[in-house]
Order: structure tokens, then C-alpha cells, then sequence
């Protein structure tokens, strides 16, 4: 289990490499087109080949995979501050306000999470400009996905209330923001740390999702999931297996974020 | 038993009435709602579009807005779809037969498969065989499903098999975990001890403990064929709602979609409230 971890970290680490070093890496940009060669195999110049508009699609996986794993974190750090925000000030409320918001988790959770998603993003503009896309699609991710971790956040936050440690900070004269800051946070940490650990993997399948479904980021930008759509024109897996690759690299990663969320500790 | 079942009820008319405000209101706030492209028709007399103007007008105060469309669902007129010009009961009716059949072959599928997986698993306590399963399990858990959609089309598989592939990691995964936690109990343990065959040992003391949490995670899974469903069915061209739920996103056709998205909610409580139910009342009946 233990090489499985290292395997984990070092292939996260290379692709992260890769993706931060894209302009240096890549041999192209992705938007750049060459037209004289659309839709061409594997060789020397393009390893991964072209797309139908002649770009490269090793650098489109580049810059793609730099979309996708800069921005996921940055989703679920969204969702983490909502779920801190509801399931922690909830929890430690108790009483009606934990009612309440534990009501409205309960029924934000019952809704299918693509349906939701889905529904959500199609109020939004489509034929948004490719960076505006980006963020739309990422703030929506963010802006639904706290749901399950804000019931988790609840009950750690609630079993700190019915706590000793509390009666016995409050014993000491901590009151307010401080008590907060101190024994509240720190307590809340490793669950918010789990919980964002476990958005991860979540949002980059969703973008995914979304993305090959044609309402995710928009065109010339790549991300997974936009590359991922070519998959749509794809007659046999033999016949062009570089057009896999970049489902392929989504899997190992999320696979990889698997492993390592597998981890004891962190899954405590 | 009686109490839990009202608070069941209770819980998804509340939901159907939130689900119809939230859904009023998206409609409300769309851009565009005060003003229809017929207004634009150079055909209409002045009379006809003055009188469109005036409907649209009416639905302007929020809370009769509200009112009006709770009265028009409750009656089942759900209004009309602007992408297909038919009224919504209409276009959902229709299709959802379709979504129903290839969510339950799915759902029967992956839950079969994966119960009898783990069954396995907790029955065999061969660690190779666990990692194997685990790791096809996660496989299948990292592929995202539109991907996955796309997979069986390029394989030729039926579409119900692409949600079973989506379901049966989730409940193996479960379903594992709990028969793990039940074959660790000292009565079970006991129970092998004395040399009791692994049939018995299953049927007499591992699934009535765990039976409850097994129907949890049947529940489970219609939320989650429900949500494979929309890439799907349009991926692999099949007429379910799934399909014109995308449909619907792509052509902002709101009436639909918050229509659509109602259904669904009530569907997965239902089903939840089911798993729920049933255990309970099998214990209530026993004791």
C-alpha cells in the first residue's frame, strides 16, 4: 500500500509539473492551428497527434490538465468555506438554526448532483467568453457542491458543542471570537481538510461531466472535459488510441487522489 | 411506525412545494421572462400583442406569480415547453417510461452484481480477490460517466449497462464495508465457530443485520441512475427524460427543467423514504 501511495504522489507531482510548465513542455499553443495537418496521428511534432482544427492535442492535454487541476482545488475550497459556513455555524448553534440548515442540506442532497448541476448551469449564459466559461463553471461547482460536506461539518461541529472541552474553555473566560479561533477552528480542521481532499476528485469528474456534455468550458480553452469530447467521434479504441490518452491521465489522477484519500489518516 | 410514515409524507410534499417555489422563481428570474418573441411577430394586430403584453404583465408581482403556478400544477398543468411548443405533462409523460426501464435494468443489474460481489468477498476473505473487485470497483468509480456512456456506445452494450456499471462500484463499495463490519460481529463469529455452513451463516445471521443498510443503499442508487441517466440517454439517443433534460439545459428551456428537476427530487425521496420504510416495518412486525 505504501508504494501505492508513493506511486500516487509521484504521478500527481509529474502531471502538476507538467501542467504548471505547459508553455515550456507543450509544443504548441492550444489554440494554435496547423492547418496543413488536421486530424493527423501520432508523430515526432504532435506525440499525441492533432484534433479536427489541426491543434495540437498534447498541448491542449497540457493546458487542459492546468485548467482542470488548477481550478477543482479552488472549487472545492469554495464549497469547504460554504460547508464550514452552514454545517459549522449550524452544528454549534444547535437548536433551530441546525434544523433549519440541516433541512436545507437534506433537500439540496436529494436533487440528483448532475441534475442539479445541470439545471444551475443552464440559467447561466452558454455562449459565455471562454475564460468567463471557466469560471462559471467552477463557481458552480463550488457554489452546489457543499452540501454532503456541510452535514459532515454539522455533526464534528456539534459534538464539539456537547463537548467538555468547551464547558471547560468557556470555564477559563473564552467567549466569542476567541473561543472560536481557538478551540473551534483547530477542532474543525482535520474534517475540513478530509472534506476538501474528498471535493477534489469530485468537481474534476464533474467538469468532466459537463464538459463532454457541451456546457462546461468553452472552446478554444481546454479542460479535461472539453478534450474529452472528441471521444463522441471515436469508431474504434484500437484504431485511435491516442485520442484515450487524456481519459486515461483524468482516471490516473483521480485514481491517484483515491489512493491517497485512502489513507487512514486522512480518511479519519 | 405510523408517526415515521407521516413525517415521510410529510417530507415530500414539503419538498414538492419547495421544489415548485424554487422552480417558480428560476422561471421569474430568467432573462427574458416579461417578454415573448410573439410579441415580435409583425403578423399580430396591435389588440393581440397589446393582450400578450398584458398577460405577461400579470405574472409581474412575485407572490401571485407563486400562487398562480402552484394552482396551475396542482390542477397538472405544468405550462408549456418554449423549445417544443407542447405543454410540459405532456413531453415528461412520454418519455419518462422510457428512463424508468433502463434505470431499473440498471439499477437491478449493478445492485445485483454488486451485493453478490461483496457477498463474495466478505464470504471468501481472500485479500487478492478483495483487491481485485476494490480495484475494478475504483476503476469504474473515477471514469466519469459521460465517458463511460460513450464506452458502451463504442462497444455496442445496451445503455442499462452503463448505469449498472455506474451503480455496482458504489454499492460494492458499501455493501463490503458493511458485510466487513457484520462477519467481524461475535455472533457471526460464533456462529462459524460452532461450524455453521457459510449458506446459513449469510441467510441466518449477516443479511438481517445488515438488510436495513443494504435497502439504504438501494435507495441510493435511484438518485444515482437517475443522475447517469442524463448523459446517458444522450449519448446513446435514447428518448428518456435524461435525455431532454440536456435538451432543455441547452435551449434554456426553463418550464421543463424545473418541471423535470421536481420529478426527479420526488422520485429519489420516494425511494429513499422506501429503504427507509420497509426495514422498519419488517422490525416493528418481528418484535
Amino acid at each position: 500500500m505504501r508504494t501505492l501511495h508513493i506511486a500516487s504522489i509521484a504521478l500527481l507531482l509529474i502531471v502538476a509539473f507538467g501542467a504548471l510548465f505547459a508553455d515550456k513542455v507543450a509544443p504548441a499553443s492550444y489554440a494554435y492551428q496547423f492547418r496543413e495537418a488536421p486530424n493527423a496521428s501520432p508523430s515526432w511534432t504532435h506525440p499525441l497527434g492533432t484534433d479536427d482544427l489541426g491543434r495540437d492535442r498534447f498541448s491542449r492535454t497540457l493546458y487542459g490538465t492546468r485548467i482542470s487541476l488548477a481550478l477543482a482545488p479552488l472549487a472545492a475550497l469554495l464549497s469547504i468555506v460554504l460547508a464550514a459556513m452552514v454545517g459549522g455555524i449550524a452544528g454549534f448553534l444547535g437548536g433551530w438554526p441546525e434544523r433549519v440548515a440541516m433541512a436545507a442540506t437534506d433537500l439540496f442532497l436529494c436533487l440528483p448532483w448532475l441534475f442539479l448541476l445541470l439545471m444551475v448551469r443552464s440559467l447561466l449564459p452558454l455562449n459565455a467568453a471562454p475564460l468567463t466559461s471557466v469560471l462559471i463553471t467552477f463557481l458552480t461547482l463550488g457554489l452546489l457542491g457543499w452540501a454532503a460536506a456541510a452535514r459532515v461539518i454539522c455533526t464534528e461541529a456539534r459534538e464539539f458543542r456537547i463537548s467538555d472541552v468547551l464547558l471547560q474553555a468557556r470555564a477559563t473566560g473564552q467567549h466569542g471570537w476567541r473561543l472560536l479561533a481557538v478551540q473551534f477552528v483547530p477542532k474543525l480542521r482535520p474534517v475540513l481538510l478530509a472534506q476538501f481532499l474528498i471535493s477534489i476528485p469530485v468537481f474534476i469528474l464533474s467538469e468532466a461531466n459537463l464538459g463532454i456534455l457541451g456546457m462546461g468550458v468553452a472552446e478554444p480553452l481546454p479542460s479535461w472535459g472539453s478534450l474529452l469530447r472528441e471521444l463522441d467521434s471515436l469508431s474504434s479504441f484500437a484504431g485511435e488510441w491516442w485520442k484515450l490518452v487524456p481519459l486515461g491521465l483524468l482516471v490516473m489522477v483521480v485514481t491517484s487522489f483515491q489512493v491517497l484519500l485512502s489513507r487512514e489518516d486522512v480518511a479519519l | 411506525m405510523l408517526k415515521r410514515l407521516a413525517i415521510r409524507v410529510v417530507a415530500i410534499v414539503v419538498t414538492i412545494l419547495v421544489g415548485l417555489l424554487v422552480s417558480a422563481t428560476m422561471v421569474r428570474m430568467a432573462p427574458g421572462f416579461e417578454s415573448d418573441e410573439h410579441q415580435l411577430d409583425a403578423h399580430l394586430s396591435p389588440e393581440t400583442i397589446a393582450s400578450l403584453k398584458a398577460h405577461r404583465l400579470a405574472n409581474r408581482k412575485l407572490a401571485s406569480f407563486y400562487l398562480t403556478y402552484i394552482k396551475h400544477s396542482v390542477r397538472g398543468d405544468l405550462g408549456y415547453s418554449t423549445a417544443l411548443g407542447r405543454p410540459v405533462r405532456e413531453v415528461i409523460g412520454e418519455r419518462i417510461a422510457e428512463t424508468l426501464k433502463i434505470c431499473s435494468f440498471g439499477i437491478g443489474v449493478g445492485c445485483t452484481l454488486g451485493f453478490l460481489l461483496a457477498f463474495v468477498t466478505g464470504m471468501s476473505r481472500s485479500s487478492a480477490w478483495d483487491v481485485l473487485v476494490g480495484g475494478i470497483a475504483s476503476l469504474f468509480l473515477c471514469i466519469p460517466i459521460a465517458a463511460l456512456a460513450l464506452i458502451f456506445v463504442l462497444i455496442r452494450r445496451p445503455a442499462g449497462l452503463a448505469i449498472a456499471a455506474v451503480i455496482f462500484p458504489t454499492v460494492y463499495r458499501y455493501a463490503r464495508n458493511v458485510l466487513a463490519r457484520t462477519f467481524a460481529m461475535p455472533h457471526v463469529i460464533t456462529a462459524m465457530a460452532k461450524g455453521c455452513g457459510p449458506i446459513r451463516v449469510l441467510t441466518w445471521h449477516v443479511i438481517p443485520v445488515c438488510a436495513a443498510q443494504f435497502m439504504a443503499i438501494a435507495g441510493i442508487s435511484v438518485s444515482l441512475a437517475l443522475s447517469a441517466s442524463i448523459p446517458i440517454e444522450s449519448l446513446c439517443g435514447i428518448p428518456g427524460i435524461g435525455q431532454l433534460a440536456l435538451q432543455s439545459a441547452l435551449a434554456r428551456d426553463l418550464p421543463v427543467l424545473v418541471t423535470l428537476t421536481v420529478v426527479i427530487a420526488t422520485i429519489t425521496i420516494f425511494a429513499n423514504s422506501l429503504s427507509d420504510l420497509v426495514p422498519a416495518t419488517v422490525r416493528s412486525r418481528q418484535s
